[in-house]
């Protein structure tokens, strides 16, 4: 009903009757757009990744926190042991900088981890509407879209070296040089690293800096520790009066416990350090050397496993991101300005932007322009992408979940044989396989956002039924077609 | 300044899209942000060649600006590491500043150049440092959309 009105308005008409069918949704001067009556929602409730936020969108960390929890409590643990047990006998019989060193230590690692599991990797938005349907015009010349193309790659020459540049079938884009599609989160996540489930994040651009200065540390740390085990196991071991000397200590920091007990429980949790900091140390230890490795030749996890600068192809191929400086590899990799998160988590939706559709579309009957319907159908679409249907919508959607599949094999490998990552490949079979993992993903994000369905749904039959249906109330063809798309989500 | 925000509100609610450029990332330098500066086809009738990529220029000089590695950002990333990154959470970051010059340079090129011809370009922050996008709309009248005459209501201007 209401569409039959607007195509009955003579273009030479007065305006005021156009604007009743919208009073209080499109505010005439356009200056505030925050007159809706719902609250404004934020973008990172819509977000179409397999992520989780915190903290109204500040704190964001993949959906699978993988072994980050264990990782803190191993932390957590073996320093707190190391500060209960053996800080108090070094202090007394070597320095008291060693629990000074130690806390420094502690703090720094654990002020790194959290800084990357908690922080956007370089995460990519994914391409809006129009900038996909730009890409396919572009690609497509033939128009043809009925079956699935293979994958694409683009060309583009950066320092006097050939670089392919994949599509995205999941984000709708050529995906910029060294990014790299994370399985996991299901995100392009620029100058990919690997997918760490020790942090339970991907280390990206954004996050490596940290990501390194906690390996680094950690090391350190775990070095440090398992040194000052060792000397206090030494000294105990040293001398019978060292053994008395603790005997007789015992007494007072547990009076109620027979002495032979206590000298046991001192042993015990020392030994259970010393076992942690052994098996931690050669891991990470490795593990720093090989990064530091990585940032001195500007490379990523990624590239290096994949060997795309080796010279596998036989050609004179050479990693053209690096400065050919050491040093300058380092400071272009660690102490670059901070790239901007993209994906704007705390900025609202443009709910209001409904409202300026409909009032776009008030235009449409008197425009016999073919383009122009196309163009607001697509604005339309874009809305309803925006409101998290994206992958249900967007036309090649069938085609997007099982090329998430093709692309996966890309990180597959870097997280096969990374050593921090054999845990994700164990997790990674474990899990309801990756594949499907992808076709089930909107579902999932969407499952999360219950309030909020409603809110998008209205939203969307709002545009739907001003400009599509011919009657005014919920239609059966478009309506039945979002219902059916509402009830998958159910 | 307010007449001309008015004016690009009147833009986005009297004129209706007809089409969007997208201006693609140039790669040939490395992964560092810069936007080609091709112009496309589809601007022809709507700008002059030079205004146009005066325009793309600027931003990436500003790009440029924002991540280039010199003593400063050395000086900042060393006290930053020192520091656990904790002052990443106290201060403004570099490229944010610069993030934020780009944002008024933008509103200011779509006041007083694009508008005026019928564009609008979107600041490629909101697309993901991937593209330079610029919505073209169609004319509604004769001197087009930025005139304050024509009513709010933009059914009217025909």
């Amino acid at each position: 009903m209401k569409s039959r009105e607007y195509q009955q308005i003579d273009p030479q008409a007065p305006p005021t009757p156009t604007q009743t069918p919208l009073p209080h949704h499109h505010q005439a001067d356009g200056v505030d757009r925050r007159k809706e009556p719902r609250t404004p929602r934020r973008k990172w409730e819509v977000f179409p990744g397999r992520n989780r936020f915190f903290c109204d969108g500040r704190i964001m960390m993949a959906r699978q926190s993988g072994v980050f929890p264990l990782t803190l409590g191993l932390i957590f643990l073996t320093s707190g042991l190391f500060f209960i047990f053996d800080c108090p006998f070094l202090v007394k019989h070597l320095t008291r900088c060693i629990p000074a060193i130690g806390g420094v230590l502690f703090v720094f690692v654990l002020i790194t981890l959290l800084q990357t599991s908690f922080t956007d990797p370089g995460i990519l938005p994914r391409a809006t509407p129009e900038e996909a349907a730009d890409i396919e015009r572009q690609i497509d010349d033939t128009g043809n879209t009925s079956y699935r193309p293979p994958p694409r790659t683009k060309e583009v020459l950066i320092n006097q070296q050939v670089i392919k540049l994949k599509y995205c079938f999941t984000c709708k884009m050529f995906r910029p040089p060294r990014t790299s599609h994370c399985s996991l989160c299901d995100n392009c996540v620029e100058r990919f690293d690997h997918h760490c489930p020790w942090v339970g994040n991907c280390v990206g651009k954004r996050n490596y800096r940290f990501f390194y200065t906690f390996i680094v540390s950690l090391s350190f740390l775990t070095a440090f520790i398992f040194g000052c085990v060792t000397t206090h196991l030494a000294l105990r071991a040293q001398g019978g009066k060292g053994l008395v000397f603790a005997l007789q200590e015992s007494p007072g920091r547990y009076p109620y416990m027979p002495n032979v007990f206590k000298l046991s429980l001192t042993h015990l949790f020392t030994a259970v350090e010393l076992a942690i900091c052994f098996f931690s140390v050669w891991s990470i230890l490795g593990l720093s050397g090989f990064h530091t490795y990585l940032v001195a030749s500007n490379l990523t996890t990624n590239e290096d496993i994949k060997g795309s600068w080796s010279g596998k192809t036989g050609e004179g191929v050479t990693n053209p991101y690096s400065h050919r400086n050491i040093f300058i590899n380092c400071c272009s990799v660690l102490c670059a300005p901070m790239p901007p998160s993209l994906i704007d988590r705390r900025g609202f939706l443009p709910a209001d932007e409904s409202a300026q559709t409909s009032g776009v579309d008030i235009e449409l009957p008197n425009l016999n322009n073919k383009s122009e319907i196309n163009v607001c159908t697509q604005e339309t679409k874009g809305l309803l992408e925006s409101a998290a249907l994206s992958p249900l919508l967007a036309t090649s959607c069938p085609q997007g979940k099982p090329q998430t599949a093709l692309s996966c094999p890309d990180n597959s490998p870097a997280l096969k044989s990374d050593p921090s990552l054999e845990l994700s490949q164990r997790r990674g079979q474990a899990h309801p396989n990756s594949k499907t993992y992808g076709s089930t993903s909107p579902l999932r994000t969407y499952t999360g956002l219950h309030k909020h369905k409603r809110a998008s749904s209205h939203t969307a039959r709002l545009t739907f039924d001003s400009h599509v249906s011919p009657d005014g109330d919920h239609g059966s063809k478009p309506k039945g077609h979002q219902g059916t798309k509402f009830a998958t989500l159910h | 300044m307010a007449t001309e925000f008015h004016n690009l509100q009147e833009l986005r609610h009297s004129a209706s899209l007809a089409n969007k450029v997208f201006i693609q990332r140039d790669y040939s330098e490395g992964t560092t942000c810069r936007f080609q500066t091709k112009f496309p086809s589809e601007l022809e009738s709507r700008i002059e060649r030079t205004l146009f990529e005066d325009t793309v220029k600027t931003l990436n000089n500003f790009y440029a600006e924002a991540e280039k590695i010199g003593g400063q950002s050395y000086l900042e990333g060393c006290l930053a590491c020192v520091t656990a990154y904790l002052i990443f959470l106290c201060m403004e970051t570099r490229y944010e500043k610069v993030l934020k010059k780009i944002g008024k340079y933008i509103q200011e090129q779509n006041e007083k150049i694009y508008a005026p011809r019928g564009l609008l370009i979107t600041d490629p922050i909101e697309r993901g440092m991937r593209v330079i996008e610029i919505s073209i709309y169609e004319d509604r009248g004769s001197s087009g959309s930025s005139s304050g005459s024509s009513s709010v209501s933009g059914s009217t201007a025909r």
